[in-house]
């Protein structure tokens, strides 16, 4: 296990061009021998394969059930492109969570996220820059790879680093058994049972599928974390999302059913961004069609929400119906907090409201107090996954390496011999090395040593 | 009184005697200088050759056109096919040898060679000009001239041998030591440190009572290491024995501790963990209540017997005290104990892959001076170097084998690239190539390397060629012959695997893990079709179809590892001008000199954006 795969010069690559951010649109460029197939297998519009180079083409980028965004291709063939392979620019809106999709995908596809300087690194092997130019690529590299890995820990949230070093021991132990009984055969030593390998792997598969899961809500905090303002028709809820982002966003009315649509709005609130959505009050009995489908995608945001603001009139609501809606919002992963509205109209607060939080959304009392249970909510890892990974890099080692053990497991249900588990525990561990930090046959061969008695 | 001599290999271990073969048969004249013609190829310690990893070795060696194979089979008493119920790759071939015969046979080769002559003395200084070596002196004053030195000098160079308290100057027991290179080449600017080993005692077999131990026998059908038709099985085995030590044998050799000098401190050489002595095993594995140990006759006819698993150096009334304790030893006598022995190194960074030294002009160091321990890794390198130092003389191309061609390959690079602490003995863990790496393809993978430099022969070639072809018609065979549900299902059912609906392909069946070609052999049509091909042809084919899959996957890896390997960095490259690399890759660089950027990623301490940085640098 060595460098090989970190300096791959012929696979093909994929990054954001445009600094991260929300901007007004993103530039993501592929580069390398597969960048027209693999585009061309998410883009619905023209056969990219077939362009000439220097063309732009209009299209959507889907991911075969939805459509995540409409875009401009541009297309570029070998050598006149920057890199001097085939390139692909792909500019599409500028939100991140349109550009991290877009990415996800064509990772899926068989791209690998670029390092930093890596598009410059191959055009300079492609003859299209000067020395110069190649040496502020080396210190480029050179300055990352210092950096980056203080940035990944910065990144890591939880106990992901601690989580992941377990992981990598336990596989490591693993794989020296595999090891143990391939080189140390003839030895006085009791080899692993096959049912307990299963175990241990089946163990550290399952961990690493939680932290794959984790990616998505991962992402929500580096793109706001998806808050569902819920309730009743009329309880109050756009008055309150107005009140949040101190604007007039939200139609208001005293209509019951006014919001017929799901809104989204973002707000930061400590550093951390919060997407807003507002959705339409959910009742038996929508008065219309349009109305349905708006409580249908309430439904759905539900499923999505990380944050449920339950808001309902404190006025009308009975503590038994209070606790009713609560409890049938359990199902949903997400944090609810229940949103006592127009308390102010309330002489005497019932109990019930004070494990509430108590506003009004109209007179704006209570609003900063809400606000700060939301950032509680977040900064006490009160959300589910006390571990996240929010970093592309991360998930897709994790992928290749959960990949890698998928294997394992399948070699063992069919009883293959233990060279050839062992070549894909190698795998595995280098992957997750890619996030750790490289596993040498010396540890292995080490740890064999430390733990049994070898040699005659 | 000497001729000018091309190349003069110092030592006549299994090293010594591949270096001295190899570069004679390609046509240099070659001086073999050993301290005593007695004691050539010697196995100083187990009387065996081969083993996991090992033996994989002999039979690379043996492609190639070295002897190491030849004489073990010439010598073998047993032969097992080790790891026989894991996959094809894991098989390792083993044999438990005449020691004896085994020297005598190396040395009646080396003998038949023309172009090998023999000096009886010790080398005590190497002779330089500008930075070329150029000859010899030895003990005796004689200074001999040559164009380049290999330098195999075993556990010889300022050996200590150690029993008990008892330390004195040797390289095996009863053998002197060796002085003065080590001091002249660390003068010339060369690192050296010590390593150390041990060996356990030797036991009079007539005293042994072999009904209280369990009896070890080789393979029913034994096999060989060499692929040439100049050896054949062999016909009679002798068998080992195994039996146990207990907690008594512990109690007394625990009693020993205060006088041995592990922990007393007076060795300070790095020993290997994987080959402990018997007090290192009771003492780091003190909850084990037992350990094996392995009984081995030393040959045909001697009554010697090899203690195998009982290295020590405890104090020799320790020693017999507790042996004696061990079922069967009750009335043991000893012909000499064992004994720790403590040997200079150089380490092998210091060397290119060639095993030449950087330092030094055609001078080669192979064998345990690079830090290596086992009679397969050094015969194998002392083959390489006597392949090279010929070649630099003759002005041929470096002879480097790769890590996805060879073990070989991988223990020359590992040495070169990542040195060592401990002795180094080779396991296929080392190699990640090991599906590929096989000892029943050595002969595929290499034969022709050996044809082409002139070490193995025409009929070695044709017989390669003849079962590559024959496996490529089964192979063939296989994937276009389909089988009926009826004909193959009760096999399948009495495999435990599932029937199959329809007509299957032949290979899809066979790459079932239950199935293998002895089964499928039951089948008219397949039986049938296999005669007039030979075994080892239709076994290449069964490991090519069962693990087609796997197989694959390693040569992804090695197309991928392999566009570093060649990008090469020109010898002389000024990694000064580098200004992104940090430092201690820069001085790793400057000092180990890597010919590729992929040798390069290996050293340790070279970061994978070291290597970006230089493939920057080395862009065009």
């Amino acid at each position: 296990m060595s460098a090989y795969l970190h300096s791959d010069l012929h696979d093909t690559i994929c990054a954001l061009a445009t600094p991260a951010g929300t901007g007004a649109i993103g530039v993501i460029r592929v580069s390398g021998n597969k960048a027209l197939e693999i585009v061309n297998a998410l883009f619905k519009g023209k056969d990219l394969c077939k362009q000439p180079s220097h063309t732009v083409h209009f299209g959507k980028i889907s991911d075969g059930s939805r459509v995540i965004d409409e875009v401009l291709a541009s297309v570029f063939i070998a050598p006149t492109s920057y890199t001097g392979d085939d390139t692909v620019e792909l500019s599409c809106h500028g939100s991140p969570y349109i550009q991290q999709q877009i990415l996800q995908l064509l990772v899926q596809q068989g791209c690998r996220l670029a390092k930093p300087g890596e598009f410059t690194l191959r055009a300079f092997l492609n003859k299209k820059l000067d020395l110069s130019q190649a040496e502020a690529v080396a210190d480029l590299i050179a300055s990352d790879s210092a950096e980056s890995h203080k940035m990944a820990m910065q990144q890591m949230r939880g106990g992901f680093s601690e989580q992941i070093k377990h992981m990598r021991e336990q596989l490591v132990n693993f794989a020296s058994l595999i090891e143990l009984e391939l080189d140390f055969s003839e030895e006085d030593v009791e080899f692993a049972k096959r049912e307990e390998l299963i175990v241990l792997v089946s163990k550290i598969a399952g961990v690493i599928q939680n932290l794959l899961q984790s990616f998505n809500y991962g992402n929500a905090i580096k793109n706001g974390i998806p808050t569902v303002i819920a309730g009743k028709p009329n309880a109050g809820k756009s008055t309150l999302l107005n009140a949040l982002i101190n604007e007039e966003r939200a139609i208001v009315s005293d209509i019951a059913g006014t919001t017929r649509d799901t809104i989204e709005e973002a707000f930061v609130m400590d550093g951390i961004t919060f997407r807003l959505i507002d959705t339409a009050g959910i009742r038996q009995q929508a008065a219309d069609e349009i109305e349905e489908i708006g409580i249908e995608r309430a439904y759905e945001k539900l499923q999505k929400a990380s944050i449920i603001m339950y808001v309902f009139d404190a006025t009308v609501t009975s503590p038994e119906q209070l606790n009713q809606d609560i409890s049938s919002l359990k199902k949903y992963q997400a944090i609810v907090i229940p949103v006592a509205n127009k308390a102010d109209m309330l002489a005497n607060a019932p109990a019930f409201v004070e494990t509430s939080i108590a506003i009004s959304a109209k007179n704006n009392t209570g609003i900063d107090l809400l606000r700060q249970r939301l950032v509680t909510a977040v900064r006490k890892d009160e959300i589910k996954n006390d571990i996240i990974i929010t970093n592309l890099r991360h998930y897709e080692a994790l992928k290749h390496a959960a990949d890698a053990l998928q294997q394992v497991l399948n070699g063992i249900g069919a009883h293959v011999s233990g060279e050839l588990l062992a070549l894909d525990i190698r795998k595995a561990l280098f992957h997750l090395a890619e996030i750790t930090g490289e596993v040498t046959t010396d540890d292995l061969l080490a740890n064999i040593f430390s733990k049994f008695c070898i040699g005659k | 009184m000497f001729i000018d001599y091309d190349i003069i290999v110092v030592g006549a271990g299994h090293a010594g005697c591949e270096a001295a073969a190899a570069a004679a048969n390609l046509g240099s004249r070659v001086l073999l200088i050993t301290m005593d013609m007695n004691k050539i190829a010697q196995m100083s310690c187990n009387p065996a050759m081969g083993g996991i990893a090992k033996g994989q070795i002999i039979r690379e060696i043996d492609a190639i056109g070295g002897y190491s194979g030849i004489v073990s089979d010439k010598s073998t008493i047993q032969f097992r096919m080790l790891n026989r119920s894991k996959g094809p790759a894991m098989w390792s071939p083993r044999s438990q040898n005449d020691r004896m015969l085994f020297s005598q046979y190396w040395r009646e080769i080396l003998e038949a060679t023309p172009n090998v002559d023999f000096w009886q003395d010790m080398v005590k200084e190497l002779v330089l000009d500008k930075g070329k070596v150029c000859g010899v002196i030895t003990g005796m004053g004689q200074k001999i001239g040559c164009k380049a030195v290999i330098l195999t000098s075993g556990t010889f160079l300022n050996g200590i041998i150690h029993i008990g308290t008892k330390q004195f100057g040797g390289g095996r027991i009863g053998e002197k030591s060796s002085t003065g290179i080590t001091e002249q080449l660390v003068s010339l600017g060369f690192e050296s440190g010590r390593m150390k080993t041990g060996t356990p005692p030797r036991v009079d077999g007539r005293s042994l009572n072999y009904d209280k131990m369990e009896r070890q026998d080789g393979d029913e059908n034994p096999g060989r290491f060499s692929y040439s038709s100049l050896t054949t099985p062999v016909s009679n085995q002798r068998c080992c024995w195994i039996t146990y030590t207990n907690e008594a044998v512990h109690e007394v050799l625990r009693t020993g501790f205060d006088e041995s000098p592990m922990y007393a401190g007076r060795i300070q050489g790095l020993g290997p963990r994987y080959c402990p002595s018997i007090e290192d095993k009771i003492n780091r594995f003190a909850e084990r209540e037992r350990h094996q140990i392995f009984v081995e006759p030393e040959g045909w006819s001697t009554v010697e017997i090899y203690v195998n698993g009982f290295s020590t150096s405890l104090p020799d009334h320790v020693q017999i005290k507790a042996l004696r304790l061990i079922p069967g030893f009750e009335d043991a006598k000893i012909f000499r104990p064992g004994y720790a022995i403590e040997y200079d190194y150089f380490p092998p960074t210091q060397l290119k892959l060639t095993l030449e030294t950087h330092l030094i002009e055609n001078l080669f160091f192979a064998g345990q001076i690079n830090g290596t321990t086992g009679y397969e890794e050094a015969a194998c390198q002392g083959l390489i170097a006597g392949i090279n130092a010929h070649g630099k003389l003759a002005g041929k191309e470096d002879f480097v084998l790769k890590r996805s061609e060879a073990y070989i390959g991988v223990l020359i690079d590992d040495l070169v690239n990542k040195g060592t602490d401990e002795p180094y003995r080779m396991f296929t863990s080392r190699a990640e190539y090991r599906i590929m790496l096989r000892q029943d393809n050595a002969d595929i993978r290499l034969t022709e390397k050996g044809y082409r430099l002139g070490l193995a022969s025409k009929l070695r070639m044709h017989a390669v060629e003849e079962k590559e072809k024959q496996t490529a018609d089964i192979v063939t065979y296989f994937k276009k012959t389909s089988v009926i549900p009826t004909d193959i299902n009760p096999l399948l059912a009495e495999l435990s695997t599932a029937p199959i609906p329809q007509n299957y392909k032949l290979d899809a069946i066979l790459s079932r893990p239950q199935v293998d070609m002895a089964n499928l052999k039951r089948l008219p049509q397949v039986n049938e079709f296999l005669q007039g091909f030979k075994e080892d042809a239709v076994l290449q084919a069964e490991v090519l179809m069962k693990y087609e899959g796997y197989l694959e996957k390693e040569k992804q890896m090695v197309d991928k590892m392999n566009r570093l390997e060649e990008i090469r960095i020109k010898d002389g490259f000024d990694y000064n001008t580098v200004k992104s690399i940090s430092l201690e890759a820069r001085e790793k660089l400057i000092k180990q000199r890597p010919v590729t950027l992929g040798q390069a990623a290996r050293i340790s301490g070279i970061s994978p954006a070291d290597i970006s940085v230089l493939l920057v640098h080395l862009g065009r």
